[in-house]
C-alpha cells in the first residue's frame, strides 16, 4: 500500500510584500538615487517587489549615518544597553518568526521546512547569543574597543541567518554596520530594518543598502568604513582582499568550498546516509559546507550507493511553502544555468549522472537531486563548487588515501566523516584542513560554535566567542 | 708573523643544508661603518621556490610533533645561543654598530624571546581553544592549527632580536617557514640558521634566505604553495606592502601587514604575533548511547 502526500501548503498571507522597497539609512526607509531591480520568487517566477539600487552615493549616506551613529550614540552606550537592544530584537524575531520564515522561503525558494525549523531559530539564537556578550567583552580576550562602521555583504543562500551572523557580533561589540543582502533575496533584509525600527534600535546603527556588485564594492571600497564582512563566492572574496590591500580595514571573509564527506566501511550505513543527503541536498546545496564530494570506502560503495538512490527518490522537489517538500526552488535562473553547465560538464568529462525521479514544476528553477559516479580528482566537478544538489562520488583504499584526496582542493571550509572508530574519528579529523569538521553528522549549526575555512575558503571566525575577534581591538 | 685568519662563507639555508644560490650571486654586505664584511649568496626566484618545498616536506612532521615536544626544541634552540652568546654579540655590533654592552642586551633579549615562545607551545591551545555549549546533544570543541607555510620577512634593522621575534611565532604552534633575512644585515641570521642546524629543529621547518626583500618578496606572495605572509620586513615602504598584499590575495594568503616603522622589539610581544599564523578548527560529534 502506497501513501501519498496531500498538498501541505503554509500560508502566505502572513506576510505583507509591499510593491516597492528603498533603501535603510539612518533609521529610515528612503529612496535610492539609483535605478531599482526586481526580486522574483524562484519557484514561480513571480515579480515579488521592486528594490531599490543604491549607488555610491547611496552608499556614502548609509556610511555616513553608520559613522555619526557610531560617534554620537553607539559607541557611546554600555555594553548592558546594547545588550537589551540586541535581546529586544532576538524576541522580536522570535514573535515574527512565522512571517520571517513564509519571506524568507518565497524570495528565496528555500523549502518552508528549513526556513522554519532551521534558518529563524538560528537567527533568534544568534542575536541572543551576541546580545549577552556586549557586557562581557573583557573577558574574550580580544580588547574592548570596537573597530567603527562595519561594511557587510551577505550572500543570497542563507539571506536572513548570514545577515544575523554580520549585525549580531558587529553590534554587541559596539561597532555599526551597513549591510548589503543579496540582489536575488533583500526582503527579509528589508523586514529586519523594520525590525530594528520596531525594537527603537538608534537610527544609523544598522543601515541596509540593497543592489547588486557594483553596491557592494562601493561598500567595500567606501574610505568611511574600517571593517569589511563578506560571504560569498571565492573569487569576489579575492578582488575585496585586492581591494583593502593597503589600507588599515580589517577583512573577514567566508567563502567558498567543495567539503569531502568521508564514509568508512565500518560506519553506520542508514546514518551515513542520512548525512550525505543531509550533507548535499539541504537548502538545494546552495550551501558553502555543502559535503559535495562523498568518499566512500570502496568495499561498501556499491551499498551506500544503493541506499543512497533509494533514499533519494524519497526526497520531495517542489513547493518552498509545502510543509513536506525536503528541496525547494534554485535560487536563480544564473544559478541553474550554472548547476546545468557543471553537471553537462561532468558528463561529457565522463562521469556518471543519476537523477531522482521526479516531477517538476514547469514554472520557476529547478534541478533534480542529482549523484555522479565514476569522478576522478581531475573531473570539474570534483574540483569546482557546483552550489547545488548536485553530488560527485569518489572512493578510496586507506584512510590515508581518504585524507589526502579530502584535502586535494584550494578550499578548506568544512569535512564529514563516518566511521564507528572513536580513534579514527580524531586522527582523521586532526589531519583534515578544514575549519569545521562533522563527524558522524552534517551541516549542524550554532552560535556559539565558530564557523569559517582554511585556505581558499576564506579567514576569520562567526559564532562563538571567536566571532568576537573579528569586531574588536 | 701574523696568521691570516680563516674567513666564513655565508650561505643560505634550505631544507636542512646550506647551499649556496642556485643563481651563483652573492652581494657585498658592510658592517655598520660601512667596511666590507662578508659576502652574503643573494637568493634568487628559484632558491625561494626550493625554500618552499622544503617548508611544505617538513610541515606534516612538525606540525604533527606534541606540543611539548616543539617546546622542548625550541627551549634547545635558546641553550645552543646562550652556549654561542659572545658570536651573537659579535656579530650584532658588526651588523648594527651596537656596543658591545648593547649588544650583548640585544643578545640576551632574543634568548629570552625565544624561551618565551618555547613555553606557549603547550599553552596556546587552551588559552585559544573552546569548548562550544551548543543547543543540542553535541560535543564540539575548537582548536588552533597551524595555517601551513609561512613566508616571513624579516625586519631590516633588528638583525637578531627582530629575526628571532618573527620567526619563534611561527615556527612555535607547528608552521614551517620561509624567511628572508634583513638585506643589510644579514650575518646573524646565517649564524642563526647555524644554530638551528645544529639543534633539533628538523631540516625545512626553517629556511633562511638572505637577500632583497623586495625582489624575493613578490615570489612568495605570489607563491600558491604559501599560505600567510609576515610583511614586516617591509616596514615603512607602503607601496611595497601594498603590491605584496594584493598578490598574497591570489590564493588568500594570511596577510600580516606591515607596520609604518620598525616596532621596538625589545618589548613583550602580543598573542597576534602567532595567531595571525593560526586556524580555528571546530570538530562535531553527536552525544548518545
Amino acid at each position: 500500500m502506497v501513501f501519498e502526500y496531500a498538498p501541505a501548503p503554509e500560508s502566505r498571507s502572513i506576510v505583507d510584500i509591499k510593491p516597492s522597497y528603498g533603501l535603510f539609512i539612518g533609521g529610515e526607509f528612503v529612496d535610492g538615487g539609483g535605478t531599482s531591480f526586481k526580486t522574483v520568487n524562484p519557484a514561480t517566477e513571480e515579480v515579488l517587489a521592486e528594490v531599490a539600487e543604491a549607488d555610491s552615493d547611496d552608499v556614502d549616506r548609509a556610511v555616513k549615518a553608520a559613522r555619526k551613529a557610531y560617534d554620537k550614540v553607539w559607541s557611546k552606550l554600555s555594553g548592558a544597553e546594547r545588550a537589551k537592544y540586541l535581546y529586544r530584537i532576538a524576541r522580536i524575531i522570535q514573535e515574527r518568526s512565522r512571517e520571517l520564515a513564509v519571506l524568507e522561503s518565497i524570495d528565496n525558494g528555500k523549502p518552508i521546512k528549513e526556513s522554519r525549523d532551521v534558518d529563524v531559530p538560528l537567527v533568534a539564537a544568534h542575536f541572543f547569543y551576541y546580545a549577552g556578550w556586549a557586557d562581557k567583552l573583557a573577558y574574550a580576550g580580544f580588547g574592548t574597543t570596537p573597530l567603527g562602521v562595519a561594511g557587510q555583504v551577505i550572500p543570497w543562500n542563507f539571506p536572513l541567518l548570514m545577515l544575523a551572523w554580520k549585525i549580531a557580533p558587529a553590534l554587541a561589540c559596539g561597532n555599526t554596520v551597513v549591510l548589503k543582502p543579496a540582489e536575488t533575496t533583500p526582503l527579509t533584509a528589508l523586514l529586519f530594518a523594520e525590525i530594528c525600527q520596531q525594537a527603537d534600535l538608534p537610527p544609523g546603527v544598522v543601515n541596509i543598502v540593497t543592489g547588486a556588485g557594483a553596491t557592494g564594492q562601493a561598500l567595500v571600497e567606501h574610505e568611511g568604513i574600517d571593517k569589511v564582512a563578506f560571504t560569498g563566492s571565492t573569487d569576489v572574496g579575492k578582488a575585496i582582499a585586492r581591494a583593502v590591500a593597503g589600507t588599515e580595514k580589517r577583512v573577514t571573509l567566508e567563502l567558498g568550498g567543495k567539503a569531502a564527506n568521508i564514509v568508512f566501511d565500518d560506519a553506520p550505513i542508514d546514518q551515513a546516509v542520512e548525512g550525505i543527503v543531509n550533507g548535499i541536498f539541504f537548502n538545494q546545496g546552495h550551501v558553502c559546507c555543502a559535503g559535495s564530494r562523498l568518499l566512500v570506502q570502496e568495499n561498501v560503495a556499491d551499498e551506500v550507493l544503493a541506499r543512497l538512490k533509494r533514499r533519494m527518490a524519497t526526497l520531495r522537489v517542489g513547493d518552498p511553502l509545502d510543509k513536506n517538500t525536503d528541496v525547494g526552488a534554485i535560487n536563480s535562473a544564473a544559478q541553474l544555468a550554472r548547476i546545468r553547465e557543471l553537471s553537462e560538464i561532468g558528463a561529457a568529462e565522463g562521469a556518471e549522472a543519476w537523477s531522482a525521479p521526479c516531477d517538476l514544476p514547469t514554472q520557476g528553477y529547478w534541478f533534480a537531486p542529482t549523484v555522479f559516479t565514476g569522478v576522478t580528482q581531475a573531473h570539474r566537478i570534483a574540483r569546482e563548487e557546483i552550489f547545488g544538489p548536485v553530488l560527485s562520488v569518489l572512493t578510496f583504499r586507506t584512510p590515508a588515501e581518504a585524507v589526502e584526496k579530502a584535502n586535494n582542493t584550494p578550499y578548506g571550509l568544512s569535512a564529514g566523516v563516518w566511521t564507528e572508530k572513536g580513534s579514527r574519528i580524531l586522527k582523521i579529523a586532526d589531519k583534515l584542513r578544514a575549519g569545521v569538521v562533522w563527524a558522524n553528522t552534517f551541516n549542524k549549526f550554532d552560535p556559539t560554535s565558530p564557523f569559517g575555512g582554511y585556505k581558499e575558503s576564506g579567514y576569520g571566525r562567526e559564532g562563538g566567542r571567536h566571532g568576537l575577534e573579528a569586531y574588536l581591538r | 708573523m701574523t696568521r691570516l685568519d680563516v674567513r666564513k662563507t655565508y650561505k643560505l639555508y634550505i631544507d636542512g643544508a646550506f647551499p649556496r644560490s642556485e643563481s651563483g650571486h652573492s652581494y657585498q654586505v658592510s658592517d655598520a661603518a660601512g667596511r666590507f664584511a662578508a659576502n652574503a649568496a643573494l637568493a634568487s626566484r628559484k632558491d625561494a621556490r626550493d625554500a618552499v618545498v622544503a617548508a611544505r616536506k617538513a610541515f606534516g612532521g612538525w606540525s604533527g610533533r606534541t606540543a611539548y615536544n616543539r617546546a622542548q626544541v625550541l627551549y634547545r634552540v635558546a641553550e645552543i645561543m646562550e652556549d654561542r652568546r659572545p658570536q651573537f654579540t659579535d656579530a650584532v655590533v658588526l651588523a648594527e654598530g651596537a656596543s658591545a654592552g648593547q649588544a650583548g642586551r640585544i643578545v640576551d633579549t632574543a634568548i629570552d624571546r625565544l624561551v618565551w615562545y618555547a613555553g606557549w607551545a603547550d599553552k596556546l591551545t587552551q588559552v585559544l581553544g573552546n569548548a562550544n555549549p551548543v543547543a543540542g546533544p553535541y560535543f564540539n570543541l575548537s582548536t588552533p592549527e597551524p595555517t601551513g607555510v609561512v613566508a616571513v620577512l624579516a625586519p631590516q634593522e633588528s638583525s637578531l632580536l627582530g629575526l628571532v621575534s618573527v620567526v619563534a611565532p611561527v615556527i612555535v604552534t607547528g608552521n614551517t617557514t620561509v624567511v628572508v633575512s634583513s638585506f643589510a644585515r644579514p650575518l646573524p641570521a646565517v649564524t642563526l640558521a647555524e644554530v638551528l642546524a645544529t639543534s633539533d629543529v628538523p631540516g625545512g621547518v626553517v629556511n633562511l634566505l638572505t637577500g632583497d626583500a623586495a625582489s624575493i618578496g613578490p615570489w612568495l606572495a605570489a607563491h600558491m604553495d604559501v599560505n600567510a605572509i609576515d610583511l614586516t620586513g617591509v616596514a615603512g615602504r607602503p607601496d611595497l606592502a601594498t603590491q605584496l598584499e594584493v598578490a598574497a590575495a591570489d590564493n588568500l594568503k594570511r596577510v600580516r601587514r606591515a607596520p609604518s616603522a620598525e616596532p621596538d622589539w625589545a618589548a613583550e610581544p602580543e598573542l597576534d604575533t602567532m595567531t595571525d599564523f593560526l586556524e580555528t578548527k571546530t570538530v562535531w560529534h553527536p552525544i548518545g548511547l
